[in-house]
């Protein structure tokens, strides 16, 4: 079955891997650099890290990535989705060029250009390869044939008997 | 593509074995992934008929889902070994943007999916945009 067209839930399903990735990523990095420097002679403090704010809202938006991204393996090529779902790396550097007020160089508006041609190229095509329907055996078609010409036969047959009455 | 020396000490191929071994781990763990979700079927429709539990019982219940999920995991903790040797602005943007490559091409060879020609160009555009974005 091939999916020419996405239902809005499926395209809501790949906003969520391309948003919830590159954000949850940015909550770990805010958490961590906000934190101590973690000895590895004190692991434990990694898992007090764990249950701070920022790296907490970090970890859900990381599953929530897993969920959307595995749901939408179930439907869609891994070569639709790859970079389908890259676009979220330009909504966070345009979410740090017009929020944050981060400066953007041109090697970095390049890339968001690039990225942007890149997934309306994916976008414009199917999402997932069609398959040929599998083949029944010689056998089982021919038995399946004789069967049809057997029960279209039944009906002439019944009207044959009842004619000499 | 000229890859910047990272750090003093590490050398040009134990560099490029580093990220090779990222994106080897990662691609590997991608394919088998999606590889399960396709044994699995559409989980939209297994939601549907048997609820999230349902859903997520059939992915726990398939064992290329665990093989995936491990060969992610060993690409993490690579990608952390060679943070350890190597900058970040080098690892991050080399074996994100080259990941989507060798994706690509896995995915033809072991997913049989269609790469045709529009793919090939949205992996090669988004691979040198991810790069340029996160150098």
């Amino acid at each position: 079955m091939a999916h020419e067209r996405l239902l809005p839930r499926q395209y809501l399903i790949l906003a969520l891997v391309a948003i919830c990735a590159p954000l949850g990523d940015s909550c770990l990095s805010r958490g961590m650099t906000s934190l101590p420097a973690i000895s590895v002679a004190h692991p434990a403090t990694l898992i007090a890290a764990v249950f701070t704010p920022w790296i907490a809202f970090g970890i859900a938006l990381l599953i929530g990535f897993f969920a959307s991204y595995l749901t939408a393996l179930s439907w869609a090529d891994l070569t639709f989705v790859l970079p389908a779902t890259a676009f979220g790396n330009v909504i966070v550097a345009l979410l740090a060029r017009f929020w944050l007020q981060e400066p953007i160089s041109l090697e970095r508006w390049a890339g968001i250009v690039l990225i942007t041609l890149g997934v309306s190229f994916v976008a414009q095509g199917p999402s997932l390869t069609e398959r040929p329907a599998i083949e029944r055996p010689a056998t089982e078609s021919l038995a399946s044939e004789v069967q049809s010409l057997a029960n279209a036969a039944e009906p002439a047959a019944q009207v044959a008997e009842e004619q000499p009455r | 593509m000229t890859i910047p020396t990272p750090v003093s000490t590490t050398g040009f191929w134990a560099a490029a074995a580093m990220i090779a071994a990222i994106v080897l781990c990662s691609t590997a763990g991608e394919v088998l992934t999606a590889a399960a979700m396709k044994s699995v079927g559409d989980l939209d429709e297994i939601r549907a008929h048997s609820g999230l539990k349902g859903a997520i019982r059939a992915v726990l219940t398939c064992p290329l889902f665990f093989a995936g999920v491990g060969f992610l995991a060993l690409a993490f903790f690579s990608l952390l070994f060679a943070l350890n040797h190597l900058n970040l602005s080098l690892v991050a943007p080399a074996s994100a943007s080259l990941t989507l490559v060798t994706n690509a091409i896995a995915g033809k060879i072991f997913l049989k999916e269609n790469v045709d020609r529009r793919r090939w160009t949205a992996a090669v555009l988004v691979c040198v945009g991810v790069y340029l974005l996160a150098h």
